[in-house]
């Protein structure tokens, strides 16, 4: 089959390899109908997360076509449509019955590389470092999925891969992560990247009674998608000062809730963003925070920052002393997607959400490199590609 | 002078650090005082090697490899002494005060590594006297005592998580181990000598047997009735004696850390009914550390 590979920083191949088999009995394997590139997969391809290896299938949302399943999966069959969840999780140990499943504690068979870099280890994810399970990915033809009984969700006829691709991730994170706000009505809710994640924060914000929401970017495309699509006020960071807006805008307060779906590689104008810039390079940080640290200080008294953007190591010149002072309450993690599923998939089957809106392009495979390169360099107005494994409905840049 | 071994380690780590500094930032400078030609790329080059060197004399705790590599970078900068000259535009007066430095640090870097070498031979010693110790180790696990208990009750379930062990026939009070073991396996009969249903087995080796061992497992209830904490204990008598206990440690097969993995295994087993893995599953082509260790054990 066709596979999108990690071949170092910067280079992303589509290699011929072999076709997964089940190797567990609670393994599937699906035929890959539509997969996306995720803002996280640009960290591996930016060659910022360890223990990635040369020939690594990348790749973490997908859907497509069960076409085996393995002894122990019992609710899936052969021609089943679904969409699966980037956190892979077994469904029995204790953090999978309280629901957290991307803590899942069985599912990462290198647990220990990633309890030496953080004590503990989360779940495996697919396609995303060996630290994090080694898993093939599915920016491939086929992919296996492994505890196939618990991720995958059948998706009724009807709706289009564009509809529900992103129920694999990009949806449920932008909840997730507005749901830990614990936003109550009229609340301010900032939001700081309007890539897809932050988009969809924006969308779930307004769902969960926010009474304003503002996005915060420097890409004039995304802002306009913020306040068209998700009826964001929008703040360029690089014409205004984002704190004298934000207090101007609340008066003088800040806003409620303020949410990262930017992550460690943010941009800053100035002498800040150069600073973490070198520092970033010489690997004295693993991530520039620059984004973080404004959402910190903007945030009013008692607020909430939550933090869907990707971190993977260590970041400087955090500002504790406002966390402390201003009495803030922190919110991360990765998403449980598996929690989320089902119910934002009836939002989008009953036409409350539909969040194809981000798709602006839809390319074969084949274009992997190219499209990796298009959608961290940001040009073409790219925001979000969907990758077709065997070309049908790659129809290019996508007009909506 | 009686050096302290590891003090003088780091004192040639910072050695190490200072000098590639100085090669690094002023390349030129450098090249003059010790009378050779410019070649500021290859004097960046071989300063990069020295706080490479530096970094690791610094960072490991003994680190006689370290030292020994500091030795080889010795011999190189001499063989590049001895090289320049030949060179006709070599102040011969400066480079061979350079050389007679680099040959005095060569003997100071052999006697630490030599001296440093020396309690490798203690390390054997360390090992000797840990062989046999019991190692402990507990883990939380979302299935009852009950469970649990009956599970490891049944030795033969033992090798599906236990790495080394490859198979267990059992009879009543009775098995059978036959462990891999390097350049074969070892076999000996064990019986049950404490079974308490849903809490606790005891298990040791028979009298008489060719490896003397035993081991504990308890099954503590979890807070809240939620599952259980496994206990265990076991010890690991490694084969090939202190020597074999060794080189395992230096392979990173030390019984703490084969404990916590089989432990894992356990509770992988009997949560989800199957282990992990990425074994078998397609990739693209590898790079040359991919394919060396693709035959290793952490990664595939």
């Amino acid at each position: 089959m066709k596979a999108t590979c990690w071949h170092g920083t910067n280079d992303v191949r589509v290699e011929d390899v072999p076709d997964p088999h089940i190797l567990n009995p609670r393994d599937a394997i699906v035929r890959v109908t539509s997969t996306a590139i995720c803002g996280s997969d640009l960290h591996l391809y930016d060659g910022y997360i360890p223990t990635m290896m040369k020939g690594d299938i990348l790749g973490h949302e997908f859907m497509g076509e069960v076409v085996a399943v393995g002894s122990a999966v019992k609710n899936l069959k052969v021609g089943d449509r679904v969409v699966n969840p980037f956190p892979i999780a077994c469904g029995n140990c204790f953090f999978c019955q309280e629901e957290q499943f991307s803590l899942c504690e069985n599912s990462n068979p290198n647990a220990w590389m990633a309890e030496k870099m953080w004590g503990h280890s989360p779940c495996g994810i697919f396609g995303y470092s060996h630290m994090l399970g080694g898993y093939a990915g599915g920016q491939a033809q086929f992919a296996r999925i492994p505890y196939a009984d618990v991720g995958p969700i059948k998706i009724p006829d009807g709706l289009s891969d564009e509809q529900v691709l992103f129920l694999s991730d990009v949806l449920p994170t932008g909840y997730m992560a507005a749901e830990a706000c614990d936003i109550k009505p009229g609340h301010v809710v900032a939001v700081w990247g309007a890539g897809p994640v932050g988009l969809f924060a924006m969308l779930s914000a307004w769902l969960l009674g926010a009474g304003k929401v503002v996005a915060i970017d420097r890409v004039p495309e995304r802002l306009q998608m913020a306040k068209e699509k998700c009826g964001a006020e929008i703040l360029d960071y690089e014409q205004v000062d984002v704190l004298d807006a934000l207090a101007e805008m609340t008066g003088g307060r800040g806003p409620d809730a303020c949410i990262e779906a930017v992550g460690m590689e943010a941009h800053a104008p100035g002498l800040l963003g150069a600073y973490d810039k070198v520092k970033q390079a010489l690997r004295l940080e693993t991530g520039r925070p620059p984004a973080l640290r404004q959402a910190i200080r903007a945030c009013r008294n008692g607020g909430t920052v939550s933090i869907p953007g990707v971190f993977g190591g260590l970041i400087d010149k955090v500002p504790m002393g406002a966390i402390v002072n201003k009495a803030l309450t922190l919110k991360s993690g990765q998403t449980h997607v598996q929690r989320y599923m089902a119910p934002l998939l009836e939002r989008i089957a009953n036409g409350e959400i539909d969040p194809s809106f981000i798709i602006t392009h839809e390319l074969p495979l084949e274009a992997a490199p190219q499209a990796y390169e298009m959608f961290r360099d940001k040009k073409d107005d790219c925001v979000k590609v969907v990758l077709k494994p065997w070309g049908d409905g790659a129809v290019g840049k996508v007009v909506h | 002078m009686e050096f302290e071994h590891p003090r003088l380690a780091r004192a040639l780590g910072w050695f190490s650090l200072g000098l590639g500094l100085t090669q690094l930032a002023v390349p030129r400078q450098l090249s003059r005082a010790i009378g050779v030609g410019e070649n500021p790329l290859l004097m960046r080059g071989l300063g990069l090697r020295e706080i490479g060197t530096g970094v690791g004399l610094l960072a490991r705790p003994r680190p006689v490899n370290w030292l020994w590599a500091r030795v080889a970078g010795d011999v190189m900068d001499l063989a590049l002494l001895g090289a320049a000259m030949r060179q006709q535009d070599t102040d011969r007066q400066k480079t061979l005060w350079a050389s007679l430095a680099v040959a005095g640090v060569t003997a100071l870097d052999a006697f630490a590594a030599m001296r440093l070498g020396r309690s490798l031979k203690e390390g054997v010693e360390a090992a000797r006297r840990e062989r046999g110790i019991p190692v402990e180790h507990s883990l939380a696990v979302n299935r009852s005592p009950a469970e649990c208990y009956r599970f490891w009750r049944r030795f033969d379930n033992l090798p599906r998580f236990m790495k080394h062990v490859e198979s267990i026939e059992c009879e009543g009070n009775r098995s059978h181990w036959v462990v891999r073991a390097p350049g074969g396996t070892v076999e000996w009969d064990a019986e049950i000598v404490e079974d308490r249903p849903d809490d606790r087995i005891r298990w040791r080796s028979v009298e008489g047997s060719d490896v003397e061992t035993y081991g504990w497992v308890r099954f503590e209830p979890g807070p809240q009735g939620r599952g259980c904490t496994v206990h265990v204990c076991l010890r690991y008598d490694p084969p090939g004696g202190a020597l074999g206990a060794f080189f395992a440690r230096l392979f990173g097969e030390n019984p703490e850390r084969q404990i916590r993995e089989d432990m894992r295994h356990f509770k992988q087993v009997i949560e989800t009914g199957e282990i992990p893995t990425t074994q078998g599953q397609p990739t693209g082509s590898r790079g040359l550390i991919g394919r060396t260790l693709a035959h290793g054990r952490h990664l595939s």
